[in-house]
């Protein structure tokens, strides 16, 4: 009894293990193969617009609507202290240093990372890759790589709209409907926000963010076995992988960059 | 002859499960061979090892000489350029067009210029009778046809090596006669050679010079088609000529229905 359960839990270790080298192993490949997109832009540009132009427009409305409550919520706990002109500084903190970077990590992953695991997961399904490999085209370099770089250059540029968006969202409730000053909501903003130790940190994570949640989704769908049940399973597993990852990342980098 | 492709004491399993075992098996140039058995024979297995998309636990494919499954990452997909292969269902791209389909590889591996490009897919296109579907995606195309846009692309660079998986699997009568001749014509147009992995008789018979039979992943018979007609051999006849009893049992192996059904304890 005791020697089946040791066996199981070493089994399952060792297949833990075995799976996180050979994730590494994937990055490192499509690494080593990536230059090649150089000679084909045209794959990249491509996947730039499937991944990153059709996830502008939900990143956009949230970013609306979380700038808007933030300044609701922000005006609220404000004025009790008689600091309502602060409104914009802490939109902006708020949403470039963290909302910015982790709703637009999580909502790419629901919108984008699920995607590109099911449709990897359904080119595998349907022999796609396999047919790929027959015909002397490396499905890593051909698939996986203009769809990563894709994906960790989308971030950051959807994070950039969001929190902009989400600013204007503030800047909508907070000056527009609530009446806070406008000259001090701006003013407030362009004093106390620091490109290198705010904006540039918040571009930093969702870097970091953008190549997690592309790899993620990528390797799941590439490893997924070719059956319906699998290549679901493998699109739930990138969500919650991702989002787990996501909040994991965003603590430790958070600790590295804002505890001085 | 020289054979382009020679297959030695080959063994090859999934886990614990034996798939092949022990297979000699020859390819010469310019031939077609049909490798035939009945479902989970191991035809399709022989297919993948050969294009190095599985490795052997034992033995070695070579292909123009070279070992398969030795071959530096670089050195198979460079051998690979020279093999085509038509996959069961076709495995065409569903984000592009059939003409896109067949200009991928000619896009992947050559320099020529687009008008030239547009020429050879039509060309092969029209070999398998649907270059006026040029225009059209995979799924606005019926199976039979994915699977002819299919064979357009595994030939599309002209391989040394054509391998086709169940090419007739699925498809009318009228098709499958012209799918045949076809696969004969290419072989002897291009000059290359031909593996068949197919269960149909009839098709596979009459283009193949050469036949092999797999059961249980072992080779039990081998030779032209005109004598694999008149083979006594118990499991040809019975494959041949579609007969019932034979030494093909029609029941994955097990316990029997009556065990199943708790009938034996009444005895």
């Amino acid at each position: 009894m005791m020697r089946r359960f040791l066996l199981s839990v070493g089994g399952g270790a060792r297949d833990y293990v075995e799976s996180i080298g050979l994730s590494f192993r994937t990055l490192f490949v499509m690494l080593g193969l990536s230059p090649g997109l150089l000679r084909r832009p045209r794959l990249l540009v491509e996947q730039l617009h499937v991944i990153g132009n059709y996830s502008l427009l939900i990143i956009i409305l949230s970013g609306l609507f979380v700038g808007m409550v933030l300044g609701l919520q922000g005006y609220y706990t404000l004025n009790k202290y008689g600091a309502s002109e602060s409104l914009g500084l802490l939109v902006a903190l708020g949403l470039t240093r963290e909302l910015g970077p982790v709703i637009t990590a999580l909502l790419f992953a629901g919108r984008a990372g699920t995607s590109l695991t099911a449709e990897i997961g359904l080119m595998k399904a349907g022999e796609q890759l396999s047919a790929m490999e027959m015909m002397a085209v490396n499905p890593i370099q051909r698939v996986l790589a203009p769809r990563f770089w894709a994906g960790v250059i989308s971030v950051p540029l959807l994070t950039g709209m969001f929190s902009a968006v989400g600013i204007l969202g503030g800047y909508l409730i907070g000056v527009g409907l609530i009446g806070v000053d406008e000259g001090a909501f701006w003013s407030q903003m362009q004093g106390g926000v620091d490109v290198w130790k705010d904006v540039f940190n918040g571009f930093v994570k969702s870097v970091v963010f953008g190549v997690a949640i592309t790899f993620i989704a990528l390797y799941q769908g590439y490893e997924a076995q070719p059956t319906p049940e699998d290549v679901s399973g493998a699109t739930t597993r990138t969500v919650v992988i991702s989002s787990l990852m996501i909040w994991w990342l965003d603590f430790m980098l958070t600790a590295l960059m804002f505890s001085k | 002859m020289s054979n382009l492709v020679e297959i030695r004491d080959l063994h090859f399993s999934y886990g614990k499960r034996a798939i092949l075992s022990g297979l000699h098996m020859d390819f010469p140039r310019g031939k077609v061979v049909a490798v035939m058995g009945g479902s989970g024979s191991g035809k399709t297995t022989v297919l993948r090892l050969v294009g190095g998309q599985i490795r052997p636990q034992k033995g070695a494919v070579s292909v123009e000489g070279q070992v398969v499954h030795k071959l530096k990452t670089k050195d198979l997909y460079l051998l690979r350029r020279k093999m085509g292969m038509l996959f069961q269902h076709g495995a065409l791209f569903t984000d592009l067009t059939v003409y896109e389909n067949v200009a991928f590889p000619l896009r992947e591996h050559t320099d020529l210029p687009e008008e030239l490009i547009r020429d050879l897919v039509l060309m092969k296109l029209h070999s398998v009778g649907l270059r006026n579907a040029a225009k059209l995606k995979p799924g606005e195309i019926s199976g039979g046809m994915a699977r002819r846009v299919a064979l357009a692309r595994s030939i599309a660079l002209d391989p040394q090596l054509i391998m086709y998986d169940e090419p007739f699997a699925g498809l009318d009568p009228i098709s499958m006669g012209v799918t045949a001749n076809l696969i004969r014509n290419l072989n002897d147009a291009l000059g290359s050679t031909t593996i068949l992995v197919s269960h149909d008789v009839k098709e596979s018979f009459m283009i193949a010079d050469y036949v092999y039979f797999l059961s249980q992943g072992k080779i039990v018979a081998h030779g032209t088609p005109a004598d694999m007609m008149v083979s006594t051999d118990p499991y040809v006849k019975q494959f041949v000529h579609a007969e019932a009893d034979g030494p093909v049992p029609f029941h994955y192996p097990g316990k029997s229905l009556a065990e199943d059904l708790g009938l034996g304890a009444r005895k």
